[in-house]
């Protein structure tokens, strides 16, 4: 996870209060966790530890609450570095799809029953995300629209997966 | 009990050389939305056509709101089939000669309506679905996505029970295919008409309450969505 970065990313604009780069996160990405502040406030002490970002006010009482940070140039680089890179395409998150697909084929359950509860769930999901109404002013559709379309590319790879398992079987009888 | 919009019993149904359906089974609620899905040459267009009436189901029955489309005398089956289904296709298909609104009031003028009424349910539905303004234009002077506006202004003129629709957005881009589907689907609901779509789009079929996924002519299972 690279909240680190993402924390960088929400202090582009100007230095900021802990909780307004938690407030910041929870409204790119609506449909993700919160970020929750004990997170936030161990990311910028790590973030200033090395480098990357620094105190600008310290508030009148102190206190992780009160206090500002901003960018350093080395941040503000670090940052540019992140977002120049592409990211590696290696198994996520989803992996599990795959395993439960394995796995139902070399214990011999049904694939076809797999299919079934996962396409009702995979498109019912996608429904959820299309009936978002989508403010102009928002990135938040971005999001939905990329877990939309893997959902998308989820169900094609199932399809295919036991379109071949279904002729291997239909072959071998 | 409520009468179904359609009920099809182990329909079959072959072409000369493929087997396309192989009894299919399949019930349909008022106002329910069906999305038949399957890999290219399943069946799915076969049954939309045997269940519109447009071909004509060699095995098993189909009944449309009730009656029974082999027992009904010829004339009786198109006028049925003329204002309780409403069609639409993967390309609008309209009546290249004809402007928008005499496309749209063509299904009332054949059903015996009186020209000005029907040229002006016509207008009244060309408004709802966003194109009033080409109302007077040809299908080829439009976009495929005004065209398909049309094509559901058309399929819902006559306030049919059911509208069937083959891909309908097969041919449009991501943001006017969902702009039909969204249409379509309110179009449906404000008339209370069900809807079948067959679609081997995954984001389409999404929409829908349930999804019915045949697979070479047999439905593999089916799945409620809501
Ligand atoms: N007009 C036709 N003449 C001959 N064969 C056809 C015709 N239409 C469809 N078929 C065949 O019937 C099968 C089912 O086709 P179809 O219902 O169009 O499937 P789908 O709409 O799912 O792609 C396929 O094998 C196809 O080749
Ligand atoms: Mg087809």
């Amino acid at each position: 996870m690279a909240t680190a970065e993402l924390v960088l990313g929400l202090l582009h604009n100007g230095p900021a209060h802990g909780y307004d780069v938690k407030r910041g996160h929870d409204a790119w990405f609506p449909d993700s966790r919160p970020l929750a502040f004990g997170q936030v406030y161990t990311t910028l002490s790590r973030l200033e530890r090395d480098g990357l970002v620094e105190v600008v006010d310290r508030g009148s009482e102190g206190g992780p609450e009160r206090t500002v940070y901003a960018l350093t140039p080395q941040g503000r680089e670090h940052l540019a570095h992140w977002l120049a890179e592409p990211i590696q395409p290696a198994l996520g998150a989803v992996d599990e799809m795959v395993r439960k697909v394995v796995a139902t084929i070399r214990t011999g359950e049904d694939a076809s029953a797999f299919l079934a509860r996962q396409r009702s769930s995979h498109l019912r999901r996608i429904r959820e995300l299309k009936a978002v109404e989508s403010d102009s002013d928002s990135s938040s559709w971005l999001v939905r629209d990329y877990m939309a379309l893997h959902l998308d590319a989820d169900l094609r790879w199932l399809d295919n997966a036991l379109d071949r398992i279904t002729e291997q079987k239909e072959t071998s009888r | 009990m409520t009468e179904l919009a359609l009920e099809l019993i182990r329909v079959e149904y072959a072409y000369r050389r493929d087997v396309a359906l192989r009894g299919v089974s399949l019930q349909v609620r008022p106002g329910e939305v069906v999305a038949v899905t399957g890999p290219s040459g399943c069946g799915k267009s076969t049954l939309l056509h045997c269940a519109a009436g447009i071909l004509r189901a060699q095995a098993g029955t189909v009944h449309l709101v009730g009656q029974n489309l082999a027992e009904l005398p010829e004339a009786d089956r198109t006028r049925l089939r003329r204002t309780q289904a409403g069609v639409v296709l993967q390309f609008g298909q309209l009546v290249p000669d004809l402007s928008l609104t005499d496309n749209v009031a063509l299904p009332l003028l054949l059903e015996g309506h009186e020209r000005e009424a029907a040229r002006r349910a016509a207008l009244g539905w060309l408004e709802r679905v966003g194109v009033a303004d080409d109302a007077a234009a040809t299908p080829s002077e439009l976009s495929g996505g005004q065209n398909q506006r049309a094509a559901v202004a058309r399929a819902l003129v006559t306030g049919p029970a059911i509208v069937f629709a083959d891909e309908p957005t097969g041919s449009l881009d991501t943001h006017a295919g969902e702009q039909i589907m969204e249409l379509l689907l309110s179009s449906a609901r404000v008339g209370g008409s069900a809807l079948v779509i067959v679609t081997h789009d995954n984001l389409v079929a999404a929409y829908a309450d349930r999804e019915v996924r045949l697979r070479d002519g047999v439905i593999q299972h089916e799945v409620s969505l809501s």
